[in-house]
């Protein structure tokens, strides 16, 4: 291939002025005449029957617009997966927090004091809060028994590994809820025309989702629904199905006023009725030879998901997949299940599941270590995945990784081996006790398995006349990247400067589906459609005799005008086609995952104050091999900011919980780390081979999420030699473990 | 903020922005944040969360960096404010701004208004900061995007490059 001349180059962010100088429009600070403003009234109990809806006599009503759920002109669900999410509570609610009726006024300072003015009586209906109690099946509060989705992956005879082992270990560990924080809280505005139909304007990752929950919601065909994404204010998945709900509500009090209807959550609001990060608990069995290569295993991983199914079964299917880790496994059962509880909805949060089940089997490597006799680095050389052999769902790897190699190199940057022995000899004297843990692990790009055949995203690049190149896509960008990278890829494509290339807004009505910006997909899914749809451009230019094989930017406008001129418009279109040999049976769920994994190896470490039991993260590491680094400014910002929500989920953020609903919905209480907590975390990345994406480039947005906080806890363990089999793990937690650890 | 400071009326406020004077009728007790965004139209500072917590809604008020949502509307009278709409010059971008767009600080954007008076502060009062002086004078500016170090690499390309 030719030198690139804007891949791998750190180019201007598309619209990185706009942020710096303030003028970048997002959703609050976007308003239309006669607009009212909306808000929601919701449960105050986990379960129950609502008995009566009052509406108390201090509040002129006559000004209010309200919605309740018979009022909804199509089906009453939030189309997505299944539709058992209702977009308003009819009789039955099944979390705290959800929504019952909407409000409107056209002075937003009114609606708190009408929200507490409607009375809601209910029949309280015993509730279930953990998956413990989900399990025991003793109120069945989602069909039949509780259980969303089961997963089994199995492979080779792994009831025949035991009587072989030469030690078997076991272990359970647990991962909590995690708030996304996005600083821009979700907010949409709807406006409604007889003609036109519904049209929503929002802070949301994927337009399309939108669009199709509003059609069933308004009960309108797809022309009469238009769903236009703004600048949004970070997402990290808890804009992937949550502003279908918001939108719903926003279009339903739209279409009733015929006015525009603004809703935009508070802080509180967003924090304790959004999506969250799903709980998890995964239970770990392991044979092993005495020289401590992996035999085979049993994995069970719950996740709880919450009062509707929702996104939980893709949720949990990348956690099953990712529940092996980078490692080999000649036979394995992993056995995976969604249950449901009476809290609201867990959803898409950075990783995806894969967080969750590589947090225990990180830490249960370094168990094994302990238990074998070998260090948490030769355990994990002695098991890696290589060439040629399989993952636990039977793909066969056909990247040149050496994990082996990635591992040194990681061990060199954070200077392992001499640290290890120095804190082993200072941690004898004085109250700070320091530590340093490794996580190995991968993390699948795109959607799992068939998804990307079902999804059959579609990007198109148009050619203008005055020789500059659109973009038109679904793919969002918030904060990641998006715009920047994908106009990169066409300009390279095209053999253009970046500037001749712009991407268009987000919007049903002018791009086509590219499908959701979520799971690791755009910069190597869509950005090979991207690449495939601009050469199409050339390709109808050149046959066209319209353009030599090598063109100045100014013949390319020549071309363009001369084609429009003749032929209307200059578009091309490109759809996304499974590659040749790529096998997936989603019955036993075998076969090619994912087009390709990123790979790292992440190293921590933590100092832990006994005089104060805090624990700190000192240095960081993390070394990643993620396919051609595309924008490496970029690239860098999505692993430090992801390694910070990492050390967040590790270390400070622990929602509490009770009866169901979030007790800490503040920035206040809900502690995500400052630019005075966090170490400094150094980035690099290994290009490894050949792969397939644009331009050779793999996923990188969710990678970072899933290394921290077992690398973290290991180090917390090499530090004070306790064993920690959960997160967050706060200081009262180390405390408790220290104080039981000196009494025994 | 709600019916009975409605009922209260609104009286005027007097103060100067970005170098420019203003008049505006406000509530007494409607907060500052409320004020720059719907009575000036500078919706350059955001609202993250209300309760002075997060630093985006960050402003200058006589060169003091103060959290606009926590700000009743009077307390500005006859200050001098800057917001991120005063920051560059005309269409040139202040040495903050380039050097937030070329090292990464900005991702989604929402913090970065208010990150970058938070750092204009800094480098006001100290034009040749050290690391931690730049994690402390950020340290009540959230971002969950960027995980911060492409905040101070910015921070520290403008102080480098700004003569003195």
């Amino acid at each position: 291939m030719k030198e690139a001349h804007i891949i791998g180059k750190s180019v201007q962010r598309k619209e990185g002025r706009d942020k710096v100088t303030g003028a970048a429009r997002y959703i609050d600070d976007m308003s239309f005449p006669g607009m009212l403003y909306g808000a929601t009234v919701r449960s105050q109990i986990p379960r129950g029957v609502i008995q009566k809806i009052s509406f108390g006599s201090q509040i002129d009503w006559s000004e209010f617009v309200t919605v309740t759920a018979k009022e909804i002109p199509g089906k009453n669900c939030i189309a997505l997966i299944g539709d058992d999410q209702s977009c308003l509570a009819d009789g039955l609610v099944n979390h705290p927090e959800e929504p019952i009726l909407l409000l409107a006024h056209a002075d937003r300072h009114v609606l708190r004091k009408a929200i507490e003015a409607v009375l809601i009586e209910y029949e309280p209906l015993p509730a279930v809060f953990t998956i413990e109690e989900s399990e025991l099946r003793s109120q069945i509060i989602w069909g039949t028994d509780n259980t969303f989705k089961t997963f089994l992956i199995a492979k080779g005879d792994v009831d025949s590994v035991w009587t072989k082992a030469d030690y078997i270990v076991e272990g359970e560990y647990t991962t909590g809820a995690q708030e996304q924080l996005y600083i821009e809280n979700n907010g949409v505005i709807a406006a409604f025309d007889a003609e036109q139909g519904i049209t929503v304007w929002g802070s949301l990752q994927c337009p399309y989702y939108v669009h199709k929950a509003l059609m069933a919601l308004c009960n309108l065909p797809a022309e009469r629904v238009r769903v236009v994404q703004v600048e949004t204010g970070g997402a990290f998945g808890g804009k992937e199905d949550y502003p279908s709900m918001i939108a719903g509500h926003a279009a339903l009090l739209a279409m009733k006023s015929g006015r525009p209807v603004k809703i935009i959550y508070d802080r509180l609001e967003d924090m304790t009725a959004t999506t969250k990060r799903h709980p998890s608990r995964t239970r770990h069995r392991t044979a092993l030879s005495k020289d401590g290569k992996i035999l085979g295993g049993e994995i069970d991983f719950t996740i709880d998901g919450g009062a509707y199914a929702t996104l939980s079964s893709v949720v949990l299917s990348r956690g099953v997949i990712h529940a092996g880790g980078p490692y080999y496994w000649p036979s394995i059962r992993v056995r995976g299940k969604a249950v449901a509880t009476n809290a609201p909805p867990h959803g898409a949060f950075r990783g995806f599941g894969a967080p969750q089940s590589l947090f225990a089997m990180e830490r249960h490597m370094d168990r094994i270590a302990q238990v074998v006799g070998l260090s948490p680095v030769e355990i994990r050389r002695r098991n890696f995945l290589k060439p040629g052999q399989t993952t636990t769902t039977e793909q066969t790897v056909r990247e040149e990784i050496d994990l082996g190699k990635l591992l040194d190199r990681a061990l060199e940057l954070s200077d392992y081996a001499a640290k290890n022995a120095r804190f082993a000899r200072e941690n004898e004297a004085g109250p700070v006790k320091r530590g340093m843990g490794i996580a190995a692990f991968l993390h699948g790009a795109g959607f799992t398995g068939s998804g990307e055949r079902y999804l059959a995203s579609v990007v198109g690049v148009e050619g203008c006349a005055d020789g500059r190149v659109r973009v038109l896509a679904s793919s969002t960008e918030f904060g990641q990247g998006t715009n920047t990278v994908l106009c990169q890829i066409a300009a390279e494509a095209l053999n253009l400067p970046y500037d001749h290339i712009h991407i268009a807004q987000p919007d049903t009505n002018q791009v086509p589906n590219s499908g959701p910006t979520v799971a690791s997909r755009t910069a190597m899914v869509v950005g090979s459609l991207v690449r495939s749809a601009a050469i199409g451009i050339r390709q109808t230019l050149t046959a066209g005799g319209m353009l030599n094989d090598s063109y100045s930017p100014a013949e390319f406008q020549v071309a363009c005008r001369r084609h429009i001129a003749e032929h209307g418009e200059l578009r091309s279109y490109a759809r996304y086609e499974t590659p040749e040999g790529v096998f997936w049976d989603d019955q036993k769920y075998r076969g090619e995952a994912y087009a390709t994994f990123a790979w790292a190896i992440y190293v921590a470490q933590v100092a832990v104050d006994l005089s104060t039991y805090s624990a700190r993260v000192q240095d960081f590491v993390a070394l990643q091999e993620v396919g051609r680094v595309l924008h490496p400014v970029l690239a860098k910002g999505q692993i430090a900011g992801g390694v910070a929500q990492g050390i967040g989920f590790a270390l400070y953020e622990n929602v509490v919980w009770q009866n169901g609903r979030m007790q800490n919905g503040q920035m206040t209480n809900y502690i995500m780390p400052t630019s005075v907590d966090l170490p400094e975390i150094r980035v690099f990345f290994e290009e490894m081979g050949d792969v397939q994406g644009a331009y050779g480039a793999k996923g990188i947005g969710e990678l970072p999420m899933d290394g921290p906080a077992p690398a973290i806890v290991n180090a917390i363990e090499d530090a004070l030699g306790t064993r920690f089999d959960s997160v967050p793990l706060l200081p009262e937690d180390i405390f408790e473990a220290v104080s039981t650890d000196g009494r025994r | 903020m709600n019916n009975t400071s409605e009922n209260l009326g609104k009286c005027e406020l007097a103060l100067t922005v970005n170098g420019k004077p203003e008049t505006v009728r406000v509530y007494p007790m409607e907060r500052l944040l409320d004020v720059l965004r719907h009575e000036l139209g500078l919706t350059g500072t955001k609202e993250g969360c209300g309760e002075g917590e997060c630093g985006s809604c960050s402003v200058l008020m006589n060169g003091k960096l103060v959290n606009s949502c926590l700000v009743p509307a009077l307390q500005a009278a006859g200050t001098n404010l800057m917001t991120i709409e005063g920051i560059a010059r005309g269409p040139q971008l202040s040495a903050l701004q380039t050097a937030f767009l070329e090292c990464g600080g900005a991702q989604c954007g929402i913090c970065t208004p208010g990150m970058i008076l938070a750092s204009c502060q800094l480098l006001d009062k100290k034009p040749k900061p050290t690391w931690d002086d730049i994690r402390e004078a950020l340290s009540g500016n959230l971002c969950r995007c960027t995980g911060y170090m492409q905040i101070f690499d910015a921070v520290m390309a403008a102080a480098q490059r700004s003569p003195e």
